[in-house]
């Protein structure tokens, strides 16, 4: 597959702050990665050395295969941005704002309206054509933002937390919007919220202190909890040792630990041998061994605690 | 080449339009106009002198640009950095050539026009007498391009800063300096004990002197060339600073 955006080992400093630390990454054409990093990670620095707003100390950017620092009206012919926050000219109306746009991208006549109309068609924004940006709302501003994004049909999306306070409806908007563009596009939205990886994204890179410390699909991030595919178990407290005993006795199960206890109702999780899936063997055993379990969960873990895992401890600076 | 003029002409053109959103472009051309036309009547004794020419007129506008060039020029950049556009702008198919050009003939477009509404005035001269033209259309010419001067350095402050406000104030203060440095007052008291060569740097830098030279009907190459070479290096040094700043 092409590889539309790449980081070549990207370095910035401001001052004494080591922003971004070489980070390396390559995105094909059909990939939606999702960016993901605490506050101050330096996500948005990456994103702007990629667009070429800022100048990396060291390393490369290369859009469509050309180098952003080389021949950047090149790349940035090639790319669409949405910064965070969506900027716009507040004293133009959208219809202005996004011919204004389509003439600086080199359209004009009836192509830079055709181009207007269309991406104000994907961005839902008939509506507002004829409003000021400024007295929009934050979803519509968002909306307007992706608008002037996507107006020259680019080949590599680059988006800074596009969904960042929007409400639930207009999240899903934006969300089947990324989904519908990404089958011939390389596109990168950053952003904090997990669900949106698992929602839009068939790639995530988790990056802390300017490194990256994580790369993969949402569902192999989440294997890297220590609990992913444990069964836990609500069992009564008369009967906890025989069940445990039981478990043990059971070849495939490699350990079970009490994670809790309430109401007189103990808490179990069992793992089984070499972090394959705990439930298929529990099954047989709860079926024919017959554990009392009033309820059996299969632990799938979230994405938020994969980040808070990774970015939170030491650990999680050297490359996973 | 087309390329590159089609992208600063868009520019351009939102920029001019832009100072026409809100009502305060109009308040700046009444202001304007207002100012010159009550400076030449009764600060420079338009009638009293008796004669039929637009000096009066021509020689207080080094003191209004002093504080109406900065008003104009302070949003260019400070505005694009406080929103935040600057992120849009800069990573759009445009060289930062296209952008700076682009905001400053807007800007110099902008006072072309408050140039153009004090019209009324040449005209009633020439109603009132026989005045030489050709000294007015020297000294259009001259207000025009010191108003470029003043501004291109206003663009270049503008860019320091993200408060406005303060780009006014940096921007009038230099322009203060540049304009001062052509007055007795001011070489009086340089005389005493500079150099004879520095004090005539000192005066060759001021933007009065050459606009009284060109405003008597002496057109000079040299003070052209003063007016031009100042935009260009405001420009020079526009572009640097955009390119240091734009990230902060």
């Amino acid at each position: 597959m092409a590889v539309l955006i790449e980081a070549r080992e990207l370095r910035k400093r401001f001052g004494a702050i080591n922003a971004v630390d070489g980070i390396s990454l390559a995105v094909t054409k059909g990939e939606v990665l999702g960016f993901l990093g605490p506050n101050g990670a330096g996500k948005s620095t990456t994103m702007k050395m990629l667009t070429g707003f800022l100048e990396p100390d060291s390393g490369s950017a290369w859009i469509g295969g050309i180098s952003v620092a080389d021949q950047p009206i090149i790349a940035k012919a090639k790319l669409g941005y949405m910064p965070e926050g969506a900027p716009a000219y507040g004293d133009m109306n959208t219809r202005r704002f996004l011919q204004f746009i389509a003439e600086v991208r080199g359209f004009d006549g009836a192509e830079a309206n055709r181009r207007v109309e269309a991406a104000v068609e994907k961005a839902a924004l008939q509506s507002v054509l004829d409003q000021k940006i400024d007295t929009l709302s934050k979803g519509f501003k968002r909306r307007v933002g992706m608008a002037q994004a996507i107006l020259h049909d680019p080949q590599v999306l680059i988006m800074d937390e596009p969904t960042d306070g929007l409400d639930p409806n207009q999240k899903h908007h934006v969300r089947k919007l990324i989904a519908e563009m990404a089958k011939d596009k390389a596109i990168i939205v950053s952003t904090h919220i997990l669900e949106e990886v698992e929602a839009v994204c068939s790639r995530a890179v988790i990056i802390n202190k300017g490194r990256i410390v994580a790369d993969g699909t949402a569902e192999s991030l989440m294997r890297r909890l220590s609990y992913h595919g444990t069964v836990a178990m609500h069992v009564p407290s008369s009967r906890v040792e025989a069940v445990k005993k039981a478990l043990l006795d059971f070849s495939a199960i490699a350990s079970v630990e009490t994670i809790g206890s309430a109401n007189g109702k103990v808490r179990l999780q069992a793992a089984a041998r070499d972090g394959a899936p705990a439930a298929p063997q529990l099954a047989t055993l709860i079926r024919t061994r017959l554990i009392e379990a009033e309820e059996v969960v299969v632990q799938r873990g979230s994405l938020d605690e994969v980040f808070r895992q990774i970015t939170t401890s030491d650990d999680g600076a050297r490359h996973g | 080449m087309a390329e590159l003029l089609r992208k600063t002409w868009a520019i351009t053109k939102r920029e001019f339009a832009a100072y026409f959103s809100t009502p305060l472009a109009t308040v700046f051309l009444i202001i304007f106009v207002a100012l010159t036309g009550a400076f030449a009547f009764y600060v420079g004794g338009f009638f009293e002198r008796g004669q039929a020419d637009l000096a009066p007129f021509f020689q207080y506008h080094p003191w209004l640009y002093l504080l109406l060039v900065p008003a104009v020029a302070m949003r260019l950049w400070a505005e694009e950095r406080k929103s935040g556009t600057i992120e849009l702008l800069m990573t759009l198919p445009i060289s930062p050539w296209e952008a700076i050009l682009g905001k400053f003939l807007a800007a110099w477009a902008f006072i072309g026009v408050a140039l153009i509404a004090t019209m009324p005035m040449w005209i009633t001269v020439n109603l009132l007498g026989d005045p030489d033209n050709g000294v007015i259309v020297a000294s259009y010419i001259g207000s025009f391009l010191m108003a470029g001067a003043f501004l291109a350095i206003g663009s270049c402050i503008s860019a320091l800063t993200k408060n406005q406000v303060i780009a006014f104030i940096i921007a009038a203060t230099i322009c203060f300096l540049l304009v001062m440095s052509g007055l007795e007052l001011v070489l009086g008291s340089l005389r005493a004990w500079a150099p004879e060569f520095l004090i005539s740097a000192i005066s060759s830098l001021s933007f009065l002197s050459h606009f009284d030279r060109i405003t008597k009907g002496v057109v000079q190459l040299s003070s052209i060339i003063f007016y031009v070479s100042l935009i260009v290096f405001a420009l020079f040094a526009n572009r640097v600073i955009v390119e240091m700043k734009k990230a902060d």
